[in-house]
């Protein structure tokens, strides 16, 4: 094992962490109709961010910090995923928040909620992985509650925040128990030191540990907040939440498994069967939905299911960790998408809004088409890549059964996705369509474009995340 | 050469989406037949570029890397069977395009949609990489939701839907199938010429699980009895000129990938499973051709013969794979039967719908009981539809006699029992076809239909594109059936 204290292998988050302390300073000191100026201050911590994690691709997988911090192809590529979806979040929010006095301090929180991800995919400690889930989580409830006068939007945040508190409570308890059966928090001490721990300490442990971490992936049995946030919180936020903690929390999951010994702790059917539910929950729940908003909610469901596809094969196939970060890549970038076209369409959330979107805007309709595909997994769109990499991870890793379930739930999700591509395409519409101005636009345009790019480029994807993990 | 053939309709599609807008709906046509005459071209000179002598199964390749981790690649070629099938595509697009139809004020869009599904289609046919295949697979799909949704009859949102997700099922199932068969190659690919060459599943105690995978996934788009039930709907609610290119090309993605797949990849398995497959098609056959004589509706009927003639390739098929070694010659036969009964079914059932499109442009009805007598009337639309009945009932001289006679000599070798129950079938074609030309254009004349006008100079130079192929086949089959019997004679060994 290699060690480090190189402060370089830190030096995106310390770029995201200075960006959120430059947003909170012109938050405080920018005039009102300034505050805006906050969304490019962000793009540019965000950018210098990604560009120091670029430079830290390719390298040897090493511990760094006390064995704390694990810099391998995982932490590089969730990193980047991470501050891909920031960014394409940042945009979003000008406009929606214009009216807002308090504009400014937005940015922080999600620059703040983008490095308690971070911290999460990165961790290789439980008290540091919990450190992370709560940075990314108080954040999240103050995004999600963020238009005070709304009782939707604070509801959505109560509603978060209520089952978050009980989640990481499961989850706290889940680390004593396993620092009870290990007597460390530290991963690789978890790996050599759980083989032979009595299975009635371990199995609740790592079940605790399981449910504490689907919270932040919006996964079955803490996946009830999902569809409020998704409709009532602030079309950017939602965008956000439905995505970034998603990541941290899956890549956090997969991480924390990869120590823990399957057969004694009986984790590969726990993430099995967490997965079926959610993938069949949220679809079920997707498919009455007359609401667009919630409706992308429990199809956010629904994906971290299929994401946990990758994340039981975890072990069993040196496919399942490339498998999992393509998956999250690409539906990071669709769902975002979505949002985007929702924010674009100033958030109008019945179904029956969306008639005629087709023909008054067309290119807006045509993004959200793009997205609800890649979602389903129609090649040769980004999410096809995804799911085919999921799929063989699975099925390399001898769960067919899984993939079979996660097969049969992608048709019933086109029912659903369909529905809306109906509404907008077949249906007239009585009114014109207005759209919140350019940067939403903008930020639709860009992941649209990158859902067909990403397709194509999928295989450099995996190569990249292609790696043995530190430690 | 085969790549440009993939990407000119899809770059037209794009090109005519963004461009058009302010079209007419005949100058949209006219750009849309103008795109697909390159493909055309571009076909008829793979064709002749084509070696049939040679032992290369495929020819004219081209490899990308795409998914390099995975074993995934953009890898294009053609042998003789995807030859065949690439030129009926291309004819049958080119006629469909140019075919008049209502296209409610979007002229742009429908004509894009189609360039659309001719580049998925031609992919698909193109295609040496089995996720490419599914690609295309998946794309077809989609192109033809939203044909049928925007430019259907009164529940067409509803067929569109069901047929989506009924196919779309059966290709994840079909997704499945290749995920093992590609994981079962090491390393992992999934280049078809590799998998062909290694029959990797032949000794896998799981190759029979993985064969029913993809044989539901392909039974279903082709469709064979009991996953045809999306068809019907479909092709009622569908535009004619829709429907003509569902039959005409759609349904053959399911046997072309059943010869492609399960036939040349898993030789062993799908011997064993032969004669299963055998009595399926069987059932296809007399079920399709039963149902279709007690259809009243002219459109379903018509549907239902896809399922009758799609039968008789699958039999050709099951008869080729049904054994190993031995009988080379009758189970090549067989192969290139199937070939030629794709091409002669896509160019006579693309005729048929299209001729159910002009019907109904004239009349808004489809229902038989309510038409008689027009054979006066409109004379040169009782022609064609009359040839082109004849035609798919297997009239010798004609291009549907030629495939059911090669696939039942063939079959009567291998699997004789399946083999004469399956010509049941083309006595119930040929008295349900005849009773359709009478209750079209024999008895009484309804007074409404009195001034109905004939074919129009577009449809007359469509329909008699198709039918003149038809003729063609018939009397000089020798170009096509050498070319599907290069690829056969190799795939059957010996």
């Amino acid at each position: 094992m290699t060690m480090s204290m190189q402060l370089s292998h830190l030096a995106p988050q310390i770029a995201v962490l200075l960006g959120a302390a430059a947003t909170l300073l012109v938050a405080m000191f920018a005039p009102r109709d300034r505050q805006w100026l906050n969304a490019p201050v962000a793009l540019v911590a965000i950018a210098v961010a990604a560009g120091l994690q670029v430079g830290l691709l390719g390298g040897v997988p090493v511990l760094a910090f006390d064995g704390l911090w694990a810099l391998d192809a995982v932490t590089n590529v969730a990193s980047l995923a991470i501050l891909a979806a920031t960014a394409l979040v940042v945009p979003l929010v000008p406009r929606w928040l214009a009216p807002d006095a308090r504009h400014g301090e937005y940015y922080p929180m999600l620059l703040l909620g983008a490095l308690g991800a971070m911290v999460m995919a990165a961790a290789t400690d439980l008290n540091e992985l919990v450190v992370g889930v709560v940075l990314s989580s108080v954040t999240g409830y103050v995004l999600a509650a963020w238009h005070r006068r709304s009782a939707w939007s604070v509801e959505a945040g109560m509603k978060y925040f209520l089952v978050g508190g009980l989640a990481n409570l499961v989850l706290l308890v889940g680390v004593t128990l396993a620092f009870a059966a290990a007597g460390s928090t530290w991963y690789p001490a978890l790996a050599s030191r759980l083989d032979g721990v009595d299975p009635w300490l371990l199995v609740p442990a790592t079940a605790m540990l399981v449910v504490g971490l689907a919270f932040k992936a919006g996964a079955v049995p803490t996946h009830s907040w999902v569809p409020d946030v998704a409709e009532g919180a602030p079309a950017p936020s939602a965008a956000f939440v439905t995505v970034v903690p998603k990541i941290g929390g899956l890549v956090a999951l997969a991480r924390l498994l990869a120590v823990v010994p399957p057969d004694s702790s009986g984790w590969r059917v726990v993430v099995a069967t967490v997965a079926v539910l959610t993938m069949t929950i949220g679809n079920l729940a997707a498919l009455g939905q007359d609401d667009v908003r919630r409706l992308l909610g429990w199809s956010s469901v629904s994906q971290a299911g299929y994401a946990l596809v990758a994340v039981a094969a975890v072990g069993a196939s040196d496919r399942a960790l490339p498998a999992l970060l393509l998956f999250l890549v690409v539906y990071a970038v669709a769902n975002i998408a979505a949002f985007a076209v929702v924010t674009a369409l100033r958030g109008r959330t019945s179904l029956a809004d969306y008639a005629g979107v087709a023909r008054r805007q067309p290119g807006l309709a045509v993004a959200l088409i793009v997205a609800m595909l890649s979602l389903v997994g129609i090649p040769p769109l980004a999410g096809f890549a995804g799911k085919f990499a999921v799929f063989t991870a699975g099925i390399d890793a001898g769960l067919t059964w899984l993939v079979v379930a996660a097969v049969v739930n992608t048709v019933v999700s086109l029912a659903y996705y369909l529905r809306v591509v109906a509404a907008m395409v077949l249906r007239p519409s009585p009114h014109d369509v207005h759209r919140l101005g350019p940067w939403s636009s903008t930020a639709v345009g860009v992941a649209t474009v990158l859902l067909v790019v990403l397709g194509l480029l999928a295989g450099a994807v995996l190569e990249v995340a292609s790696g043995p993990l530190a430690g | 050469m085969l790549t440009t053939a993939i990407l000119v309709p899809l770059l037209g599609a794009v090109a005519v989406a963004v461009l058009g807008r302010r079209w007419s709906d005949g100058v949209a046509r006219a750009v849309g037949v103008g795109v697909t005459i390159v493909p055309l071209a571009l076909v008829v000179a793979a064709w002749a570029a084509f070696d049939r002598s040679s032992p290369e199964l495929f020819q004219l390749v081209t490899e990308v890397d795409w998914i390099p981790t995975l074993g995934v690649g953009y890898r294009v070629g053609v042998d003789g069977i995807a030859l065949a099938v690439a030129g009926v595509t291309a004819v049958v697009f080119t006629a469909a395009v140019a075919h008049p139809a209502e296209t409610r004020g979007i002229a742009h869009q429908y004509v894009a949609w189609f360039l659309f599904l001719e580049s998925a289609s031609l992919g698909l046919f193109f295609a040496l990489d089995l996720v490419l295949f599914y690609v295309f697979f998946d794309l077809s799909l989609v192109g033809m939701y939203f044909l049928v949704s925007r430019w259907g009859h009164d529940d067409a949102e509803r067929a569109a839907l069901k047929f989506f997700l009924y196919t779309f099922l059966g290709s994840l199932s079909l997704l499945v199938g290749i995920i093992a068969l590609g994981l079962s190659m090491d390393p992992i690919t999934f280049d078809m010429r590799a998998i062909i060459d290694a029959q990797p599943l032949a000794a896998a105690g799981h190759a029979m699980v993985v064969l029913v995978l993809v044989l539901v996934g392909l039974g279903i788009k082709t469709p064979v009895v009991p996953f045809h039930t999306w068809l019907p709907a479909a092709h009622v609610e569908a535009p004619a000129t829709a429907s003509a290119v569902l039959a005409g090309v759609l349904l053959k993605m399911g046997t072309f990938g059943l010869i492609r797949i399960p036939y040349a990849m898993m030789r062993e398995t799908f011997a064993d499973a032969a004669v299963v497959v055998g009595i399926v098609a069987v059932i296809s056959i007399l079920y399709g051709a039963l149902v279709a004589l007690g259809q009243g509706d002219l459109k379903r009927r018509i549907a239902y013969t896809s399922v009758n003639h799609m039968g008789y390739v699958v039999l050709g098929v099951a008869a080729a794979g049904s054994v190993l070694t031995g009988d080379e010659a009758a189970r090549g036969l067989a192969l290139t039967g199937a070939t030629v009964q794709m091409v002669a079914h896509g160019l006579i059932t693309g005729a048929l719908f299209l001729l159910t499109g002009s019907i109904w442009r004239r009349t808004h009805d489809f229902d038989l009981d309510h038409y008689g007598g027009l054979l006066a009337t409109v004379p040169l639309l009782a022609g064609a539809t009359i040839l082109a009945s004849f035609a798919s009932l297997g009239l010798p001289g004609l291009a549907g006699f030629v495939g059911e006679f090669q696939i039942f000599v063939g079959t009567f070798a291998v699997l004789p029992v399946l083999a004469g129950i399956g010509l049941l079938g083309i006595v119930i074609t040929a008295a349900l076809f005849l009773q359709l030309l009478q209750r079209l254009f024999l008895g009484e004349l309804p007074e409404d239909l009195a001034t109905m006008p004939d074919l129009d100079p577009v449809e007359r130079t469509t329909l008699a594109g198709l039918l003149a192929l038809v003729v063609l086949i018939g009397v000089a089959p020798r170009f096509l059936v050498d070319t599907a019997n290069a690829a056969a004679s190799i795939l059957v060994g010996g």
